[in-house]
């Protein structure tokens, strides 16, 4: 590894400072605390929530703390009758722009080939348990289209400013595996 | 190609094990795998679509005993030979023995890095109006490319509903087949489970899948 490194900068491809700068930015600068925002200001904002699932590449980009998303984001809502959920089979495609790098399990095998099969048993693994009743959605990011999942907002989160909301909001309920934080746990 | 990366709707791997408080990389070495692999690809050694049949082509006992970022290492080495990038010479070596091929833009910066940053844009105008329209019934070929696709093996002869129209956009088997980025209608189609995995699915699951429009029939 450290190899190659050497081999690309020698040759003239790439300079170390770049690599250190690529690390730097998904270490300190992106991750779910972006899509955190977004969700917040979704839960806050009726009109901003309609943009979001319209059309979701133009609505974060509307944010200024946010700035510029890839193309073809989708906002997919959960609701009591639907819960969505989101992998690639393939590989690991991920709104990394949105949620930073995908953690080691959505990459791993065993969530790849689950979780179009038997997603409850998946979220269980998660410690997530549905309704029987509940449709599950699962959409396999096959393409560069790119899913974010809009959880449900909490009850008992009346009154509540975007930041304090955006606290609530985790990785995984953005990816489906889990649920946003109960009011309780940061107040 | 039908490989080992298709793994929809295989059993066997176990359970799926979350690590609180992951951080982004577990090793060093795993940020400077990826930080080289988004640099030589925004040298334009190659697309985003080349990169992941890189791994696809893996043998698939090699695919299964790597790790994720090792993974990364072999297909980033295998690539940068394949286009005479670094010999296979100098990774034996562990030093340049020759200069860098010019790719017409010098050396990867820190100023470029933002462009990397961005997630890419694989919109195009469309080459023909869409052949499907939100609602249709259709079916997912039962085709079996041998090169890079992305319709995976568990759609595959089912059909499903189009839930929505996602533009026209590069098509990858076209990219990493040579022939240039094709656009093609892109469709989110949606299955019921038991369509996909029989009449004991769970029959509250559905199960969409991004399928460009040569993967699809009229029913």
């Amino acid at each position: 590894m450290r190899a190659l490194e050497k081999i690309l900068v020698e040759k003239g491809y790439v300079e170390t400072a770049a690599l250190d700068r690529i690390i730097e930015s998904y270490e300190t600068k992106v991750g779910p605390h972006i899509g955190a925002r977004v969700i917040a200001k979704a839960w806050s904002d009726p009109s901003f929530r309609r943009s979001l699932l319209e059309d979701a590449t133009k609505a974060v980009s509307t944010l200024a703390e946010v700035g510029r998303v890839g193309e073809h984001l989708v906002a997919v809502e959960n609701t009591p009758q639907l819960h969505n959920m989101v992998v690639c089979t393939l590989c690991s495609c991920y709104p990394w722009d949105v949620l930073g790098l995908p953690p080691v399990w959505y990459k791993s095998f065993a969530y790849r080939s689950r979780v179009v099969k038997e997603p409850r048993a998946v979220l269980a693994d998660f410690g997530v348990v549905l309704p029987a009743s509940t449709e599950i959605r699962v959409w396999d990011s096959t393409a560069e289209t790119r899913f974010l999942v809009v959880p449900m907002r909490p009850a008992g989160t009346d009154g509540w400013n975007e930041t304090k909301l955006a606290s609530l909001v985790t990785r995984d309920c953005m990816i489906g595996t889990g649920l946003p934080k109960n009011p309780g746990e940061v107040a | 190609m039908d490989g080992i990366h298709d793994m929809g709707g295989m059993d066997g791997f176990g359970k799926v094990a979350p690590e609180p408080n992951e951080p982004p990389f577990h090793e060093p070495w795993e940020g400077r795998m990826l930080a080289m692999n988004r640099a030589v690809r925004g040298l334009g050694a190659w697309n985003i679509d080349v990169d992941r049949y890189g791994i696809e082509s893996l043998p698939p006992r090699v695919y299964l005993t790597s790790s994720y970022y090792e993974r990364w290492f072999l297909r980033t080495v295998r690539l940068l030979a394949e286009r005479g990038l670094v010999g296979a010479d100098e990774m034996e070596a562990g030093r340049a023995l020759r200069p860098g091929k010019d790719m017409g833009r010098g050396a990867f910066a820190p100023a470029d890095v933002e462009r990397v940053m961005r997630r890419g844009s694989y919109g195009r105008p469309a080459q023909a109006p869409a052949q499907f329209k939100i609602g249709d019934r259709v079916r997912a070929k039962n085709i079996h490319p041998k090169s890079h696709t992305r319709l995976p093996r568990y759609v595959r002869g089912h059909v499903g509903v189009v839930e929505r129209v996602q533009g026209c956009c590069v098509f990858p088997d076209a990219v990493v087949a040579g022939k240039g980025e094709d656009p093609q209608w892109l469709y989110t189609v949606r299955f019921d489970a038991r369509e996909l995995w029989g009449a004991d699915a769970d029959p509250t699951v559905k199960v969409s899948v991004e399928a460009f429009e040569p993967y699809l029939e009229h029913v």
